[in-house]
């Protein structure tokens, strides 16, 4: 699996990362390095194996149902950018 | 099958809809953080640092929130998985301070299932669940406090979902409809969700695509987003296929893209082509195990489901012999249902459903009330049918005596007794009457004698208004005509 430079641009644009243009070409091969470094795996045979959720043999622990938390809008606030009438005010994002 | 086509001078079409129903789970804290889930507080009151996605925050999954999810997937007639796995839904938007939604993606706490719908023609249709997977809410996004800022409360971000997809089964907006009122009833009588769709703790996006009628081929859909009203969902579907015939028919193609529904227009609104913004780049959840449920929580939680609407329906019909179609309208509602429950027991149940059905909800409806907020109590509504049906007093009377109980909350034994309203079964009193009213209409005496037969109407009333109403109307008829 490789990729080429508009794939480079694509995932540039959803991490939000702006990539110097004459730099494009550099990230692409490095990319590619990484891909074909795990590309590897694929050597071996998992035709047997289950995938794996995580090498963490721990099951999920519940919580009960009760409220602990909440009610501490001046902290939640505090490293807010700008904040108004206990909202977080951010540049219009109206579809 | 109650059949919907669009028929234009070039052709005839048929929609193919499937909808994705996103409903608040009940409960009191949040999905993956204790602090509440409750609805209109002040902003950012009850959100915690989780939810707030402050770095070192991590995740526990709120028990409730998987018992909710398993027991609408048993009132959904669905497959439960014992193996389910979180994973991250990756998007940018100020709606999520995480930076994306923990939902569940390739393995859903639910699987297949179906829920079958009522039709206006008397038919029904089973509409297939495709899976139900629980997630977490985003923040609620505010824009029309300022004309350049949004503003952001937290509240909601981190309150359980239960997002419920159903397979494209749809064919008519009236079975969308007929779904969405069904599932609405479903999840109330569970307990599981409010279903208010005005409030937002129920939210719909349909997929809709229309073809040739009679084909089988699939063309590409458009993604209505968030009605807030059964009504609206349907009308929704309605424009959007008709808007799709339009572009077939002249010529164009349709793009995979995001619509909204305009109340306003009744029409929908484009917003985005769906090409860059859905690629959500899934990957399972570091933060959270896999969930692994036993056979015996499952079958607890089977065990301790209360009667759903389908079950309640076929037994007011097997058992207390009512119309399908009167149990089907009382048991949508829970509520209803009990308080009918309790008014019919050990009485002529067809006859409180027809009391129910007719006065009560009028009565309710003019006075703009819920059912637990009525007047008339259950006990109250089940006493007036036996002082119907024991000939205490007449149906007509009944009415009377039930608008009091409306204003007054009485005892129908009681306001009887006390405004003296009892029928009057005794056959002198009765006969004494009707003499009277043969001695002061000798005219129409005469008349009847003659062969105006259907002047026995008009005697029948003088004598039962003579009596004030109270005069049993087949015990006059009776006595009239021997009389006469």
């Amino acid at each position: 699996m490789a990729v080429d430079n508009d794939t480079v641009e694509k995932i540039a644009l959803l991490a939000k990362l702006k990539v110097n243009p004459q730099k494009l070409n550099d990230t692409k091969l490095e990319f590619n390095k990484i891909l074909n470094w795990v590309e590897e795996l694929s050597e071996v045979n998992t035709d047997n194996v289950l995938p794996l959720a995580s090498v963490n043999d721990e099951t999920l622990t519940l919580r009960q149902d009760v409220v602990s938390d909440g009610h501490i809008r001046d902290n939640i606030l505090k490293n807010a950018p700008a904040q108004e009438f206990g909202y977080f005010v951010v540049p219009k994002v109206v579809e | 099958m109650s059949e919907y086509v669009i028929e234009t001078e070039k052709g005839k079409w048929e929609i193919v809809c499937g909808l994705e129903i996103h409903c608040q789970i009940i409960s009191k804290s949040k999905i993956f953080s204790g602090a509440p889930a409750e609805f209109g507080d002040e902003a950012n009151e009850n959100v915690s640092f989780v939810d707030a996605a402050m770095p070192g925050m991590l995740p526990t999954l709120n028990e409730e929130c998987v018992h909710q999810a398993i027991k609408t997937g048993l009132g959904l007639n669905a497959v439960i998985n014992k193996y389910s796995v979180f994973s991250r839904k990756n998007y940018f938007y100020a709606d999520s301070p995480q930076g994306y939604q923990i939902t569940q993606f390739e393995h859903p706490i639910v699987g297949e299932g179906k829920i079958t719908v009522d039709l206006s023609d008397g038919s029904s249709k089973d509409i297939r669940i495709e899976r139900l997977h629980i997630e977490q809410d985003a923040a609620k996004s505010i824009h029309d406090l300022n004309p350049t800022k949004s503003y952001i409360d937290f509240n909601r971000c981190g309150v359980g979902l239960m997002e419920i997809v159903t397979k494209p089964d749809f064919r008519s907006p009236e079975e969308v409809g007929a779904f969405l009122r069904k599932l609405r009833s479903i999840l109330r009588y569970l307990g599981t969700c409010d279903g208010n769709m005005d409030e937002g703790s129920m939210r719909c996006d349909a997929s809709i695509s229309v073809r040739p009628l009679g084909s089988s081929e699939l063309r590409q859909r458009a993604e209505v987003k968030n009605v807030n009203s059964v009504k609206f969902a349907m009308q929704a579907i309605d424009s959007e296929a008709h808007r799709q015939v339009e572009i077939y028919e002249s010529g164009g193609t349709i793009l995979q893209q995001t619509c909204r529904f305009d109340p306003t227009t009744g029409g929908t609104k484009f917003l985005r082509l769906k090409e860059f913004s859905d690629d959500y780049r899934y990957f399972p959840e570091p933060d959270l195990p896999p969930l692994i449920l036993s056979d015996e929580l499952i079958n607890k939680i089977r065990d301790e489901l209360v009667e759903l609407p389908d079950a309640k329906k076929s037994r007011f019909v097997s058992q207390l012999g009512l119309t399908p179609y009167d149990a089907a309208v009382i048991c949508e509602n829970k509520e209803v249902a009990d308080f009918f429950e309790t008014a019919a027991h050990g009485r002529d149940a067809k006859k409180v459903a027809n009391w129910l059905m007719g006065d009560f909800f009028a009565m309710l409806k003019k006075k703009n009330l819920e059912i637990a907020q009525s007047p008339v109590s259950a006990e109250n509504l089940g006493k007036l049918v036996d002082l119907i049906t024991h000939d205490v007093i007449s149906g007509k009377i009944a009415k009377d005596v039930f608008e009091i109980m409306a204003e007054t909350s009485e005892n129908p034994e009681k306001i009887v007794e006390e405004k003296g309203l009892k029928q009057v079964t005794d056959t002198s009193a009765i006969e004494a009457i009707i003499d009277s009213v043969i001695a002061s209409n000798p005219d129409n005496v005469a008349s009847y004698r003659a062969g105006k037969v259907n002047l026995l109407g008009w005697f029948v009333g003088q004598v039962i208004k003579q009596s004030q109403g109270k005069a049993n109307p087949a015990l006059v008829n009776k006595l009239l005509k021997e009389k006469l």
